[in-house]
């Protein structure tokens, strides 16, 4: 029996120092290795949730540490050796209330800034710009309406032919451009199945669904390259739809939507997919 | 009692029973076998997924397939969920000792009994069916297809349902899943539904109308309670998404557009109803578990249950408010920020009945006797692992932060550490404490512990580092995943490998303790008077009917 406690109090340390651990933060733009915490934030909105996930992880960490020290208690001081007789208490309405009313205090003091935060990402400043999501099966159309409504499809790379600086099951074919300091606001949508858009680093998810538009927005405040990737079962490829977006200066996003103009000027636009969809549905 | 105890030859007595006991343990062997074979799912599962690339989930040509990896989730999903948790739980344990504990002959209605049970078997058979039908393995060229391409996983499996058990449209419509493994998947949960409506309408009538003299609401015990709550949960629950899935089945096959949008139906109307059962489907899981651990630990502490009341209605307000949060598992979708708010706020008060739980089981702990047997070492690492997976459904109970982890293996992570850790810990703790009443053969305790630590240590190497995986951004549901991710990937599956090593000598231990176990006595484990409950009162096994004499409760 002693060995057995001696394991159980050391299990239940190792839980509390592995928490412990996932407070220190990661530094690159994308997932890394053993990692232990959120790729870091890129906009305003990641901010302010990562910020109230950290407060969050600090209370959650005390939870589980006073219950595991609660349990250490039990295990060490009432064991049978320790304790051969048994109390015969069963209520006591005080410790009871207590256990009650502490937890709704918590949860107060969790909600508060939760919801502000809830409503402060909801509520998009002046949008300075518009970009047109939509999921296919199993690739992404973005349109950007607002430059002349250049329009392109974003496949992500092969295996085979990736090049250097690109990154296996991330990287796409064509790159989302946006600038950075600037609100943007997301319009998402779907043409067959639901799909859902993320950039973990922008604090940004939201589903893409069939003939329903959603809106979101996010102001990118760091130059960067940052990856995503669908997030709703959609179908086989689920695995192989990523996003890509390069973050750039206000200056290098007008260059790039003049070369753009030229580049996508061919590019048949997305709608036609979505009729297709609809004929697909009424065959 | 001899008299009494003739019992019906093997064929009548297996296949055409009506004593509850039996049926708790055709439904318990029920659970063991879908058990092993939702386990196997996730060991492929896990054994993909320890290094980046695709290596085992290969179609018929040799490629990459990803729709084979996506039946897999989700028959992974529906047999844990419906077949082994569901019938482990409230089937087995239910069967075997609602009644022994009310002092009850049987359950009310015997027949019900047998039928829910029997539906079982169809329904597991339809999903598994699913998945295999169209198989490149049964066709009669296969040898040549072998000589030809070699033999791969995807031979065995037909186009299936790939669907994750959400079944969501479009994907679950014809345009995503043109094939009839969905309408056979929806069959499957017709028949489940069926057999868990009867047996949640036989679980009640048998509580409210069947209890010993002086057995009041008020003095059952609390195992009762939690399958009492349970029963409510389901006849509540399911028919929805009985309607649901209903409505899919006709929008698969007669032209109907409830979730078609192109005819003006709405995918997220899916969604709604689907969680509208789905929350309280976890709660479903949950409460008998509750239950399990409530008997265990007041057992093995030798103290009574503290705040017996507290813990009664807990588990009833789990109950009621489990069926007004059901859109936290939406806030991607789009729904106004208003309604976000609501679904946190009702989200985070489930904390308050789950912590006073928690700290119920503590206090019914402290000031006890604790003597470490198997079954109460399982209640320990359920409490424990059920706190951990309880925090973090606080943290995603927040629709500020949740977006940032849905479907991510933050949420994997979150709800094995509850249902996985959780659940079928409690599955685990019940079958050691009652294995020798039940069978009237003891395992040996030594096997039991070491069951014990091999699956501690290995399903927690599973989870714990699917928490990082999740921070860090790897979306669910993937068959291959970004290099970075994989460190914690190897961790992962190596502990399914350790996990999937106990399982096997846990059927093992079962198959010893069965041929070989010690004959216990009818109170094996000295169960004292303050936490006593009627079936230690019985031989093990008990007679084949029991209370001649019914019991009375002081």
């Amino acid at each position: 029996m002693k060995i057995q406690n001696r394991i159980l109090a050391i299990i239940f340390t190792c839980f509390g120092s592995l928490i412990m651990f996932s407070l220190i933060p990661a530094l690159a733009n994308e997932p890394v290795n053993w990692g232990l915490t959120f790729q870091p934030s890129a906009s305003s909105s990641a901010e302010r949730i990562h910020e109230f996930h950290n407060m969050l992880l600090y209370i959650i960490s005390a939870i589980v540490g006073f219950v595991l020290l609660l349990l250490s208690i039990v295990i060490l001081r009432f064991n049978k050796k320790a304790n051969k007789t048994p109390s015969n208490v069963t209520h006591n309405v005080l410790l009871e209330i207590v256990w009650t009313v502490i937890p709704i205090v918590i949860l107060i003091i969790i909600a508060v800034p939760s919801f502000k935060i809830l409503y402060q990402n909801d509520k998009i400043a002046e949008p300075e710009m518009t970009l047109k999501v939509t999921g296919y099966q199993w690739y992404w159309g973005y349109e950007y309406p607002d430059q002349g409504g250049i329009n392109f499809l974003s496949y992500m790379v092969k295996d085979e032919e990736i090049k250097d600086g690109q990154k296996r099951l991330l990287s796409t074919d064509n790159v989302v451009v946006l600038p950075i300091e600037t609100n943007i606001a997301l319009l998402v949508t779907a043409a067959d199945v639901i799909h859902a858009w993320t950039i973990p680093a922008f604090g940004v998810k939201i589903d893409a669904v069939p003939f329903r538009t959603n809106e979101t927005w996010f102001r990118i405040n760091k130059p960067g390259v940052y990856y995503g990737q669908c997030s709703e079962i959609c179908g086989k490829d689920h695995t192989y739809m990523p996003i890509e977006v390069h973050a750039v200066t206000k200056e290098e996003f007008r260059a790039w939507v003049a070369r753009a103009k030229v580049e996508f000027a061919s590019h048949d636009s997305s709608e036609d997919k979505t009729l297709e969809y609809a004929q697909l549905g009424n065959k | 009692m001899g008299d009494h105890d003739h019992k019906p030859g093997f064929f009548t007595r297996w296949f055409m029973s009506t004593n509850h006991k039996d049926i708790g343990t055709l439904y318990i062997i029920f659970a063991i076998i879908a058990g092993v074979i939702g386990g196997l799912f996730s060991f492929i599962m896990r054994l993909e997924l320890q290094e980046p690339g695709v290596q085992y989930i290969l179609d018929s040509a040799g490629n990459p397939d990803g729709n084979l990896w996506n039946v897999f989730i989700t028959a992974h999903g529906l047999i844990m969920v419906f077949f082994v948790v569901m019938p482990g739980l409230i089937g087995g344990f239910g069967n075997w000792f609602v009644p022994l504990m009310i002092g009850a002959p049987d359950m009310a209605f015997p027949r019900l009994n047998n039928i829910s049970f029997w539906l079982l078997v169809p329904s597991f058979l339809l999903l598994v069916l699913s998945a295999l039908i169209g198989a490149e393995v049964f066709d009669s060229d296969y040898m040549k297809h072998i000589e030809e391409n070699g033999i791969h996983l995807g031979d065995f499996f037909g186009p299936g349902a790939g669907t994750g058990w959400t079944v969501y449209p479009p994907l679950s419509s014809t345009l995503g899943h043109p094939g009839m493994a969905v309408d056979m998947a929806i069959f499957s949960l017709h028949l489940a539904g069926a057999s868990s409506i009867l047996g949640a309408a036989n679980f009640i009538t048998t509580i409210f109308n069947m209890r010993a003299p002086g057995m009041t609401l008020h003095k059952m015990p609390l195992f009762v309670w939690s399958i009492l709550v349970t029963a409510f949960l389901l006849v509540l629950a399911v028919p929805v998404l009985g309607g649901a899935i209903t409505m899919l089945l006709t929008d698969r096959n007669f032209g109907t557009h409830f979730f078609n949008p192109e005819g003006g139906g709405d995918p997220i109307l899916f969604q709604h109803l689907f969680w509208f059962f789905g929350h309280p489907e976890v709660y479903i899981i949950i409460l008998p578990a509750f239950g399990v651990i409530s008997q265990i630990v007041s057992t093995f502490s030798q103290r009574p249950v503290f705040g017996y009341l507290g813990m009664a209605y807990a588990m009833v307000s789990i109950g009621f408010v489990g069926f007004v949060v059901w859109a936290h598992h939406m806030y991607t979708v789009g729904m106004d920020v208003d309604t976000r708010a609501y679904f946190t706020a009702a989200t985070l008060i489930i904390a308050v009945p789950t912590g006073v739980k928690i700290f119920s089981w503590i206090a019914t702990m402290w000031g006890g006797s604790i003597r470490f047997a198997t079954p109460m070492l399982w209640a320990i690492g359920f409490i424990f692992l059920f706190t951990l997976g309880g925090v973090t459904g606080v943290v995603l109970a927040n629709g500020s932060v949740s977006p940032l982890f849905h479907d991510t293996y933050y949420v994997v992570a979150h709800f094995h550490y509850t249902l996985s850790l959780g659940a079928v810990f409690a599955l685990f703790a019940g079958f050691y404490y009652w294995c020798g009443k039940m069978f009237g053969r003891q395992y040996p305790e030594w096997m039991g512990q070491i069951h014990f630590w091999i699956t501690f240590i290995g399903v927690n190497l599973i989870f714990f580092p699917q928490h990082f995986l999740g921070l860090q951004g790897m979306p669910r549901r993937y068959i291959d995943y970004p290099d970075a991710y994989e460190g914690w990937n190897a961790v992962s599956s190596y502990g399914a490998y350790l996990t999937g090593l106990g399982t096997l000598w846990f059927i093992f231990v079962v198959l010893y303790t069965m041929t070989r176990g010690k004959k216990p006595s009818g109170n094996y484990w000295d169960v004292p008077p303050q936490s006593f409950t009627l079936e230690w009162s019985l031989p093990s096994p008990p007679p084949f009917h029991q209370f001649d004499i019914q019991p009375k409760v002081k």
